[in-house]
């Protein structure tokens, strides 16, 4: 699983421009699945037919794209200035490197200045380049960049860019890999613009209806020094979402998901999300209304080049997703 | 001159009453059907049972405006903004307030009572208040009710080279290029959508996207121009006289990446002079009809206009002309290639 966790993690996907990132996993998951298709909105869509005449639909979510950056311009020695994609804080920035589609890496480092004042502006990206005009030949106004950093593996933790939300569709990948025949028909949605709004399952969700709808997507913890105070601690299991800023969980839907993994004997503790939010936010106040919830995979330096979980967390979690998928959905009902 | 009429008309976000009876009389006899929706949304048809893919085109008639939210006994009226308005700019404008246009100034504490502190900083909204030359509290109520909408009293004017100057060019620019729009022919179903409620929230946009489930949507906006004093170059969002601004990222939208790059083909095929859209602030209808059911490919075409939300914001005839050959060159070229 490890080397899935790899290939996720070091693709390029920033918000709206998902293409590699969905190639890849359509490459892994295309022998299991009945059906694979991608819509408007640009999210893969792979649907795994249920054997029971009385099944419901159940649709997972993970979302494709990472945070990352647009280039708004470029000045006449070549540098770029940038704007963010989606939540980025910009002392995490300085002396990082960005990569863009088509290979090309620069530095992001900041004008003079007390780091106090220090906001996007103050950024730029220099890509080697000697002119505006070298520059241009390489990356146009307008593209998206990603954060640049390789998968690590210390052990139990690994380590990576866009943990956020890759380890979600690893989950769902290798959950995908290992599920036989299930009652219930499952719509595995890797979903897309999460990080700007919750865009992509919002449009899924409408289309396929489904009757439970399980969002997978990385949460904070408070397991480190001086850290947020929150319960949620790498290693202590999947965390089942009770709130964040864009859900409450249906209380049914809590105790169902609480349910399932205790009669597993699967690792959990419950999170919640003072600021936030998921594409369960998004899928259940679609049409009229559907039954949500998020299993959360517990990450320390969220939305930095260095994301980390830990495998045993994430292995509870496809544990989760297995025991959601085949359950009977009669008393959520 | 189109563009005199439709910005010298008032509506505010929710009272579009006035812009809306405008424009179907504009388009009234080329269109197939027109009606309003339960919001206001003015939805106008061209070939609704044609075969080929379902556009809609969207321009929003509501524009920023002060409420009118109290009167004083002295007669003065006290106000809100609907939609972002800096009170910066507020300071001594005329304006015009309600349906009959009371003419009326934005009057403030003169200089010579203010205390040094006082002129070291902005008047707040607080501190403002519009003086209709009503001497009581009665009077004024004659002529004005709580909830109506005072609006800057700006005339429409040419001046330069090829300027334009006006009021709410946010975004009857983008209304006058869809009427001019929907007096061409075209062989595929062509729904006009002149929204409610953008300045206030995207609201009307969603309602009639829903309805229509477009294919594909392009909006068609009136855009920031950030070449003004003061602002460096790297925070020019747009510039006046380059063309019209194509976004490919706005706070509500990530415009659709094959819908764009065709734009961008075809203005470079028709020798359309554009420009990207240099920030990711803002936001416009599209963000709303994307999301709308199960998705729609959407684009944003806007022309750059200086003093964007204040009284007098100014624009140029040729990103005009521009806007409109680009939006009309897409709809041919889409005829041509998913049309029957």
């Amino acid at each position: 699983m490890k080397e899935i966790i790899r290939t996720l993690t070091e693709a390029f996907g920033p918000s709206g421009y998902e293409d590699q990132v969905r190639e890849v996993i359509a490459d892994m998951i295309k022998d299991h699945v009945d059906e694979i298709s991608t819509d408007v909105m640009g999210n893969l869509i792979a649907v795994k037919r249920g054997t029971a005449p009385e099944g419901k639909r159940i649709m997972f979510s993970a979302h494709a794209d990472e945070i990352g950056i647009i280039v708004t311009h470029i000045d006449e020695k070549g540098f770029l200035r940038f704007s963010n994609v989606g939540g980025l804080a910009p002392e995490t920035l300085i002396g990082n490197r960005v990569r863009f589609s088509n290979g090309t890496i620069g530095v992001i480092y900041k004008e003079k200045g007390d780091l106090k004042d220090l906001n996007l502006d103050k950024l730029y990206v220099d890509i080697g380049a000697e002119s505006q005009e070298e520059a241009e030949a390489k990356v146009k106004v307008g593209e998206f960049g990603i954060i640049h950093r390789e998968f690590t593996d210390l052990g139990n933790r690994l380590v990576a860019k866009s943990m956020d939300d890759r380890i979600g569709c690893a989950i769902l990948v290798e959950a995908i890999k290992q599920l036989q025949d299930t009652p219930n028909t499952l719509y595995f949605v890797f979903s897309t613009q999460e990080e700007v709004g919750l865009r992509g399952a919002r449009t899924s969700a409408y289309t396929i209806n489904p009757d439970l709808g399980i969002a997978l997507d990385v949460t904070l913890t408070g397991d480190v020094p001086e850290g947020p105070r929150m319960e949620v601690s790498l290693g202590k299991g999947a965390a089942i979402k009770v709130k964040d800023s864009s859900m409450i969980t249906n209380p049914k839907v809590k105790a169902f998901l609480t349910k399932l993994a205790e009669d597993n004997n699967i690792p959990h503790q419950f999170e919640v999300l003072e600021r936030g939010g998921t594409d369960a936010g998004a899928i259940h106040l679609t049409r009229d209304g559907i039954l949500a919830g998020t299993i959360s995979i517990p990450c320390r330096y969220v939305h930095t080049a260095s994301e980390m979980v830990d495998i045993r967390d994430v292995e509870a979690c496809v544990d989760l997703v297995k025991a959601v998928a085949t359950s009977d959905l009669k008393d959520l009902m | 001159m189109l563009l005199r009429k439709l910005t010298e008309a008032c509506g505010a976000p929710g009272q579009e009453g006035e812009v809306r009876a405008l424009i179907r009389s504009e388009i009234e006899g080329y269109v197939d059907e027109i009606r309003t929706d339960a919001l206001g949304n003015l939805i106008a048809v061209k070939n609704p049972s044609a075969p080929g893919p379902k556009v809609m085109l969207a321009a929003h008639m509501d524009e920023v405006a002060l409420m009118i939210l109290g009167i004083e006994k002295n007669g003065l009226l006290r106000f809100r903004p609907i939609g972002g308005i800096d009170p910066r700019v507020l300071v001594a404008k005329t304006v015009l307030v309600g349906e009959k246009k009371v003419p009326g100034v934005i009057g403030s504490k003169p200089i010579h009572l203010q205390r040094p502190e006082e002129r070291q900083r902005p008047l707040s909204i607080d501190e403002l208040a519009i003086d209709i030359g009503a001497k009581s509290q009665e009077e004024a109520e004659k002529v004005v009710n709580l909830g109506d909408c005072a609006y800057f009293a700006t005339k429409f004017e040419e001046f330069g080279q090829d300027k334009i100057k006006a009021k709410a060019l946010d975004d009857r620019v983008g209304c006058a290029l869809l009427i001019e729009l929907l007096k061409q022919n075209y062989d595929i179903p062509v729904y006009g959508v002149f929204t409610v409620q953008e300045e206030v929230g995207l609201r009307g946009a969603g309602v009639a996207a829903y309805q229509i489930q477009p294919d594909v949507a392009i909006v068609l906006e009136g855009t920031t121009a950030s070449d003004v004093p003061g602002s460096d170059p790297h925070k020019h969002a747009t510039s006046v006289g380059k063309g019209p601004a194509i976004t490919i990222m706005d706070r509500t939208v990530i415009t659709h990446p094959p819908l764009v790059r065709r734009l961008i083909e075809l203005a470079e095929e028709h020798n359309i002079p554009y420009q990207i859209r240099r920030t990711n602030t803002g936001g416009t209808d599209a963000g709303q009809i994307q999301l709308t059911a199960g998705g729609t490919k959407a684009a944003v075409i806007a022309v750059p206009c200086r003093y964007i939300h204040s009284a007098a914001s100014v624009m140029s005839k040729k990103d005009y002309e521009a806007a409109f050959r680009l939006t009309s060159v897409y709809l041919q070229d889409l005829q041509e290639r998913e049309g029957n």
